[in-house]
């Protein structure tokens, strides 16, 4: 295993940068949609129920069925991947952006209005720094299921490590299968992790200290 | 609507520094989609420039909803409103906001942002430097009591309830408004702190001369505070429109009767204000002077205590002279539980604190907390039977 890793670092190495950009992008891309969603929601009460029900149904979907189905239209490549990890990477992040947006306090709300902020004013700098760290802790569920489903994608031939995870398993009794997939599972979760610990990070620096817990 | 009243209201002398602008309803009402009788039903209405106006009523009835019509956070199904000489009735309604300060319970501070942020952020809307808006906000801390050093920097979560509302306040003074709107601020906070805050609120008023709407469901807030009351019933009716005086004399009808409550001669204790009675002279003593010295004078006076002043001619404590008796020096310790109150309290509020403290009297203070004398039970007790000799007339 160590011979392996070793013989093949510069090609691990690659792959899993590029899981890792695919994973961020699609993070933020998801993030920026689930958030933009949410906002256009989160104010009236059935249209808050679908969203929910799309976001609990959307995550029920399997990321095979799904990379099957995007198959038909965009073949082969990273865009496929990039529609699959994009969709399930915005689920997590617009559920709790709603929670954190209806969450936040009625009469603060009112003051911003009472003291004259405009509608985008009180969302921009009221409503949503208050929501924050519930859309941060959107963000970080989405991080790390996305990590494995990223892997999967490798299945439609797009970018990083769930590569060595595909090539292994297909060839499983072969010499350095297992290694394989072994190597592309240990680097998943240690690339897990540490972007977890950034984005734990990431909420420590941006959370305003009034409203830490 | 009558202005000769007995005692000149607090708001009502002439010489006064107003920058209030006056209001004036005409036949507004808010009808809610599904709902057959109005919420505020054709209510018209002025409000002088610099007075402070009480909406008390029942829940229900509609104050509240015509309070925030005032500022078009309900907008009014029909009539119009004036600010002053203006029609502000379809004014764009966030610029109207920001020459109306608006306090809520608890101050509606914004938790992620310090104090200076939350009192800054109507001029940073207007687009004021930065300058002058830190100079405002220390300014304003100032005015509603928090030492701007001390508090500048912390957030919401770092203060107590009544500091909140201090804070709550200056924000709503940042720019100056011509007006005040004010939703039940002090209904959260303890009775003490309460009565602090609504005394820092006539202080101020008396300072500045906004004109001020405060709703209330406290009937003893609302004798304190306003210049007149409104007392309102269902649908935002009317009922009564008058100064505390009058309306506490003459009742109209059984609603406001029933709404003002027995013992209406008790309530003249919430009109009389400490600074309308003889405050009984006390011996002083500054902290850390010799003791048998203040002891003699006391004796000379025939007092059976000394008020203990601090370097600013702040009471700090009433030791008795038997207490004093027994030290070489006047301590300098400071008496957490004085019963404190200001000239502008009223003696209600006077009797409350000395039941508080279980103490026959308290210690009154003026400008800047220096002391102004003392109000002892007796002198209460007097207003009260006076009072009744007059009803009984």
């Amino acid at each position: 295993m160590v011979d392996y890793v070793i013989e093949r670092w510069g090609l691990i190495a690659y792959q899993a940068f590029q899981h890792l950009s695919l994973v961020v992008q699609c993070v933020l891309l998801g993030s920026a949609i689930g958030v933009g969603v949410a906002v256009l929601v989160y104010r009236n009460r059935s249209a808050t129920a679908l969203a929910n029900g799309v976001s609990a149904v959307g995550l029920t979907i399997p990321a095979f069925a799904l990379l099957g189905i995007l198959l038909a239209p965009f073949g082969f490549g990273i865009t496929p991947a990039v529609i699959a990890v994009t969709f399930y990477a915005a689920l997590p992040v617009l559920r709790n952006a709603v929670v954190g947006l209806a969450g936040v306090d009625r009469a603060t709300v009112e003051s911003a209005r009472g003291i004259g902020m405009t509608r985008a004013a009180t969302l921009l700098r009221v409503e949503l720094p208050l929501a924050w760290p519930v859309i941060l802790a959107g963000v970080r569920v989405s991080t790390q299921m996305v990590m494995g489903i990223a892997a999967i994608a490798a299945y439609v031939l797009g970018p990083g490590l769930g590569g060595f995870i595909f090539s292994g398993l297909s060839r499983l009794g072969g010499a350095n299968a297992l290694n394989s997939a072994l190597t592309g599972t240990i680097a998943i979760v240690l690339l897990a992790l540490v972007l977890d610990l950034l984005l734990v990070l990431l909420g420590r620096l941006t959370t305003p200290r009034g409203i830490r817990v | 609507m009558s202005e000769t009243t007995s005692v000149p209201s607090p708001g009502a002398t002439g010489d006064r520094n107003i920058s209030g602008v006056s209001i004036r309803l005409e036949g507004v009402t808010k009808r809610y989609p599904g709902q057959d009788r109005a919420a505020v039903d054709d209510v018209s209405f002025e409000i002088a420039a610099g007075e402070t106006v009480m909406f008390v009523g029942p829940s229900g009835c509609g104050k509240t909803t015509l309070l925030k019509m005032l500022n078009r956070l309900i907008e009014p199904t029909s009539g119009r409103i004036h600010l002053g000489d203006e029609d502000v009735t379809d004014q764009d309604a966030d610029q109207l906001r920001r020459r109306i300060g608006y306090v809520i319970q608890a101050g509606g501070l914004f938790p992620h942002m310090t104090v200076a942020a939350n009192v800054g952020i109507v001029p940073r809307m207007l687009k004021w430097d930065r300058q002058r808006i830190t100079e405002r906000v220390d300014e304003l801390l100032d005015l509603v009591g928090l030492d701007p050093a001390v508090y500048r920097d912390r957030y919401p979560r770092e203060l107590s309830g009544g500091q909140q509302q201090r804070v709550g306040v200056a924000r709503a003074l940042a720019a100056d408004p011509p007006v005040l709107l004010m939703d039940e601020p002090f209904g959260a906070v303890d009775p003490i702190t309460r009565q602090r805050l609504q005394d820092e609120l006539l202080r101020i008023q008396e300072e500045l001369g906004k004109t001020i709407v405060f709703v209330t469901h406290d009937f003893d807030e609302a004798l304190k505070l306003g210049d007149k009351i409104a007392i309102f019933d269902v649908g935002a009716r009317v009922v009564q429109y008058d100064t505390p005086e009058r309306i506490l004399a003459e009742p109209a009808g059984d609603y406001v009767a029933d709404f003002v409550g027995a013992g209406a001669t008790l309530k003249q204790l919430s009109l009389t204000r400490v600074a309308d009675v003889q405050l009984e002279p006390v011996t002083t003593a500054l902290a850390g002077a010799d003791s048998t010295a203040v002891v003699a004078a006391a004796q000379a006076a025939g007092d059976d205590f000394v008020v203990v002043l601090d370097g600013r001619g702040r009471p700090i404590s009433w030791p008795t002279v038997a207490e004093l008796s027994r030290t070489t020096t006047v301590p300098v310790t400071v008496d957490e539980r004085l019963p404190v109150v200001g000239l502008q309290s009223t003696l209600n509020d006077a009797l409350d604190t000395m039941l508080a403290a279980s103490q026959g009297g308290v210690v009154v203070t003026g400008r800047r907390d220096s002391l102004a004398g003392v109000v002892t039970v007796e002198t209460v007790m007097a207003v009260i039977q006076q009072a009744r000799a007059e009803v009984a007339r």
